[in-house]
């Protein structure tokens, strides 16, 4: 399956979740996206946000200012 | 016998479970404050909700509604005091000063200045996304009344209601939040 990529650079809190949830609400289930943003706050809101809605968080990761979520829909 | 006394107990617990379920997918907040910083806290957390899939339901009372209110809201038909409150309150998100710094109306020009260069979201749109997403608004007509606000002189799409309703809200939901 392909990974939808998602870019939210520059976004602030609550944007990329707010984003994140309007692009996973369209997706079918299983389908993959690969969401980026450099705010801060991303890594534990996109944590917090995939235990609450129970969307699988395959990995996070951090490369200078840019966080990448690896997230499967539920 | 004991067949028919087990399967009540089970019905009975499927009920209460799904009634806990129900509780930990809403959330209730009380809009008290009319203050751009509160305002914006406010919508951020009801936006974060609705983005994770919850019910939220914002019953918005007191100066609150000065965020609620639509900018052309007039006078008309208003006594002398309503007209007054109604003159001296700020209309819409645009207009609401902030608790701290406020500066005689600079303040929230320059939080606003300062937000927008961090990409930060303007409020009017929080609290068209936060609508857009289904939020459930509750105005107070308790504090309509006293200070002479219709209903029309709100955005549209909204209930009014008193204590009961927001009770009621507010002990469906495991977590209601007073700002």
């Amino acid at each position: 399956m392909e990974t939808k990529k998602l870019n939210f650079k520059g976004m602030t809190c609550p944007m990329p979740i707010m984003k994140t949830a309007i692009e996973l609400k369209k997706a079918a289930s299983g389908d993959v996206f690969e969401v980026v943003s450099d705010d801060a706050g991303f890594e534990p809101d996109v944590k917090a946000w995939c235990k609450e809605t129970g969307n699988i968080l395959a990995s996070v990761t951090k490369s200078g200012s840019e966080i990448t979520a690896v997230i499967t829909k539920k | 016998m004991e067949q028919e006394e087990l399967s009540r107990t089970v019905q009975e617990l499927q009920e209460r479970l799904d009634k806990l379920e129900s509780k930990n997918s809403r959330l209730t907040m009380v809009l008290f404050s009319g203050d751009f910083d509160k305002v914006m806290a406010a919508f951020i957390i009801a936006n974060g909700a609705l983005a994770m899939g919850k019910e939220v339901t914002m019953f918005v009372t007191f100066w609150g509604l000065d965020a609620i209110k639509k900018p052309e809201m007039g006078t008309a038909g208003k006594n002398a005091l309503e007209k007054m409150v109604t003159l001296m309150r700020p209309k819409g998100p645009a207009k609401l000063p902030t608790s701290k710094m406020n500066f005689g109306g600079i303040g929230p020009r320059l939080f606003q200045y300062m937000m927008g260069k961090k990409n930060v979201e303007p409020l009017s749109s929080l609290i068209d996304m936060a609508r857009e997403f289904g939020l459930k608004v509750i105005a107070c007509q308790m504090s309509m009344d006293v200070m002479g606000i219709k209903k029309e002189d709100l955005i549209d799409g909204i209930e009014t209601g008193g204590v009961a309703a927001f009770l009621s809200e507010s002990y469906g939901s495991n977590t209601t939040l007073f700002i």
